[in-house]
């Protein structure tokens, strides 16, 4: 246990240092200031100007920002559908896989535009190489910037001096890709590699087992995706068990290293903020209130896990819940990760989350019913917890009787009515969802187990969906593949499509809501703090905060969790 | 409007090439010139099954895949699940029988966790060091090999934490089955 406990605290501790750093860096970036890779980088990125014929002196306001950036995903979409449906033709095909359904073709394709990464589909019995790379591993890349752009543009309107400017949908874009994203990964990549993570395009070898049987084992350009997998808070495995498979996180280091990947950027990014908007100590609180929270769910979840679940104790077996985790990780690690891979909206695991013990596996319900704030994803989870700022100053402000203000620009009711649909807009959408699939014998049909175990697979399927993560209690399934190859699947279609509505619909409307209120607050004047200003660097206010998220993530959701988790926790009744 | 179409158009073409192609090739590359063996995928980082022949060790129960390396998948049995403890009691079943033969005083509920319950991947490499002990004394007793030699043997195999701080020690079956059967034709 205290050997556990000492793992938690050097990742967190190694966090918190690289926060300040990369946070520094990605700051300096999106104000244009020289870096160490401007030399490299910059001819790179005025070619892609243009090549791309975008003129970046060209401000954007808030509609013209968020029009780019539609219009750039909509294309995305469609060229992933294309892609996706014609894997026959495509090169570095070893296993000759065919194209999936259709609708299952639309989730995944709706999952990976949108940064969620949910898979009804396993990657080494579906997705050719070219799928992988030029299909899936592209929009890791680019769902991960469109967040972050989203998150600097929020951060300029609130530091904007009464104009209407946004920046740049181009140039940020492409500044996350070369200056950040492409980096890290080139190194990355390395790492990963260097601990036995795979990189080839061989097709499949048979290995011999020395008690005369022969196992097939599936190989890939595993390690180029892997490390944007978990940089870009994506989260979908190149294989169907994801992280917990050998060659996507074959060590100790490799787990640790994959999991500072998760959250390095959405940390970090709470220190851009800080120095954007020219007071560190504001990155610094909201760093704590994500910090604070993040620390309750993994105590929760690493000490459920310590105890056999009934099953297990049904079965007379003793120890720790040790079903569906693997040996290197053992029971710390691969409850960091059940934590860390929930706060952020990344959704790749390294362990079963369906054999998770009913309160363990209330953690990443509870996380995810925080609306992905706790960190959260790149750039969203930062703009997602912005929302919450605005909403716990204006709460502030109505004890104190006074009109709200946030770094100098008064609220007004336009930005607390956006801020308060786009807070509530997730929430509804995964319990309206959610409550739709159970209710419904079309629905029903992806459930696979019995009990409230059922009830759990449904509502965290349309709640990891809603919220852009992508992780799974797995027995829900959209996707019935008899043997590898796509060949004679089929599709669940009401799951595919209700999910990839729900990803698509959870995705855009809140960026178009809190770019809305980015360029309201770009247009008021900043007025010098008084004396009656509430502070928004104090410790005081990242309580206010905690409150402020806990409250409304409690009240939403408890009901619902309850019939779950809950229940499971509760009870050694076996269904 | 129309402008965005141009450039999205034009980007997508610019950051598939970049991002899609030369990123993994360039990847590539560099990785089997500095790491050959391991870019290539080791075999050692999959587990096997041995079918519970007695001279080797066993590997943890993979009841989802049956062992598969090309088709993964979780077994997805919750806490309250009949069906795992279902589960669980056949393997501990399959155990204790394999076990007890060479371990009299083996019980229930000394018999370690990872011995009965599936790993994620359903390929784990490793068993627990409690659960290499155990099976140390069969692995011994059939190949007429010193307890001792065998103790020796699984510590040589045992992957430790990464600087004695991070993960769970674990035994990897295969190298550790490999280096018997290099003993036993010496």
């Amino acid at each position: 246990m205290l050997q556990g406990w000492v793992q938690i605290a050097i990742f967190f501790v190694v966090l918190v240092a690289l926060t300040p750093l990369l946070g520094g860096y990605m700051a300096s970036v999106y104000t244009g200031e020289r870096v160490f890779l401007t030399r490299i980088a910059g001819p790179v990125e005025r070619l892609l100007y243009r090549l791309l014929r975008v003129d970046v002196s060209r401000e954007q306001d808030w509609k013209a920002y968020a029009r780019s950036l539609l219009v750039l995903s909509g294309l995305f979409w469609l060229t992933l559908y294309l892609i996706l449906r014609t894997q026959t033709l495509h090169p570095a095909n070893p296993q000759d896989f065919h194209s999936g359904t259709w609708d299952v073709t639309f989730n995944t394709v709706s999952s990976f535009i949108t940064n969620t990464n949910w898979q009804f589909y396993g990657g080494e019995t579906t997705m050719t190489y070219f799928s992988q790379m030029a299909g899936l591993a592209v929009q890791n890349f680019v769902s991960a910037a469109v967040g972050i752009c989203v998150a600097i543009a929020v951060i300029r309107g609130i530091t904007s001096r009464s104009g209407r400017s946004l920046g740049n949908f181009w140039q940020d874009l492409v500044r996350t890709l070369l200056y950040v994203l492409l980096p890290i990964s080139l190194i990355g990549a390395l790492v990963l590699v260097s601990q036995g993570v795979i990189q080839n395009f061989s097709a499949y070898t048979d290995a011999h087992t020395l008690v005369g049987g022969a196992q097939t084992i599936a190989l890939g350009p595993v390690a180029s995706q892997e490390v944007i997998k978990e940089l870009g808070t994506n989260g979908g495995g190149f294989f169907n068990v994801n992280s917990a498979m050998p060659f996507e996180n074959p060590t100790a280091f490799s787990n640790f290293f994959e999991l500072l990947l998760i959250l390095v950027i959405p940390a970090a990014l709470t220190a851009t903020y800080g120095r954007m908007v020219g007071n560190r100590r504001q990155g610094w609180a909201i760093f704590s209130a994500m910090a604070i929270l993040f620390v309750i769910g993994v105590a929760v979840v690493y000490a459920a896990e310590q105890h056999g679940s009934p099953a297990l104790q049904a079965a007379g077996v003793a120890g720790p819940n040790l079903e569906g985790k693997e040996q290197r990780f053992g029971i710390a690690n691969s409850s960091l990760w059940t934590a860390v891979t929930t706060v952020t909206s990344t959704g790749a695991v390294n362990s079963a989350f369906e054999s998770l013990t009913g309160l363990g596996g209330a953690v990443p319900f509870a996380n995810l019913s925080m609306s992905e704030v706790v960190f959260g994803g790149v750039g969203t989870g930062l703009y997602s917890m912005l929302v919450f700022v605005l909403l716990a100053v204006f709460i502030g402000g109505l004890m104190v009787g006074r009109t709200p203000e946030f770094l100098g620009k008064k609220l007004a009711a336009r930005e607390i009515k956006l801020v308060t649909v786009g807070m509530l807009f997730t929430p509804l959408v995964a319990l309206m969802t959610s409550a739709t699939a159970v209710a419904t014998a079309a629905g029903r049909e992806s459930i696979s187990a019995s009990g409230p175990q059922g009830f759990s697979e449904n509502l965290y399927a349309y709640l990891s969906q809603a919220n852009n993560n992508g992780s799974a209690w797995a027995g829900y399934t959209g996707y019935v593949q008899p043997e590898p190859g796509n060949l004679g699947a089929h599709g669940v279609a009401f799951a595919d499509l209700l999910g990839g509505l729900t990803m698509v619909f959870a995705r855009f409307a809140p960026i178009l809501l809190v770019l809305a209120v980015a360029g309201a607050l770009a247009a008021k004047r900043t007025a010098p703090a008084g004396l009656g200003t509430m502070r928004t660097d104090t410790p005081t206010f990242v309580v206010l905060l905690i409150g402020v998220i806990v409250l409304v993530g409690a009240l939403t959701f408890l009901p619902a969790i309850l019939l779950g988790p809950i229940v499971q926790s509760l009870t050694t009744s076996l269904f | 409007m129309r402008r965005d179409l141009v450039s999205s158009l034009l980007g997508i073409v610019a950051i598939t090439l970049v991002f899609g192609l030369a990123y993994p090739l360039a990847v590539t590359g560099v990785a089997q010139v500095a790491f050959p063996g391991r870019a290539d995928g080791s075999p050692r980082l999959i587990g096997r099954d041995f079918k519970g022949t007695p001279r080797y060790f066993q590997s943890r129960p993979s009841t989802a895949t049956d062992y598969s390396a090309s088709a993964t998948a979780f077994t997805n049995l919750g806490p309250n699940s009949k069906d795992a403890r279902d589960t669980f009691k056949k393997s501990l079943d399959a155990y204790l029988k394999r076990e007890r033969p060479f371990d009299r005083g083996l019980t229930a509920r000394r018999v370690p966790v990872d011995a009965v319950t599936s790993s994620a991947s359903g390929v784990d490499p490793h068993i627990s060091e409690a659960n290499a002990a155990i099976q140390a004394r069969r692995v011994a007793s059939v190949r007429g090999l010193p307890l001792a030699r065998v103790r020796k043997l699984i510590a040589a195999n045992t992957d430790g934490r990464f600087l004695g701080v991070l993960g769970e020690p674990g035994v990897n079956v295969l190298d550790l089955n490999h280096a018997l059967d290099r003993l036993s034709s010496r």
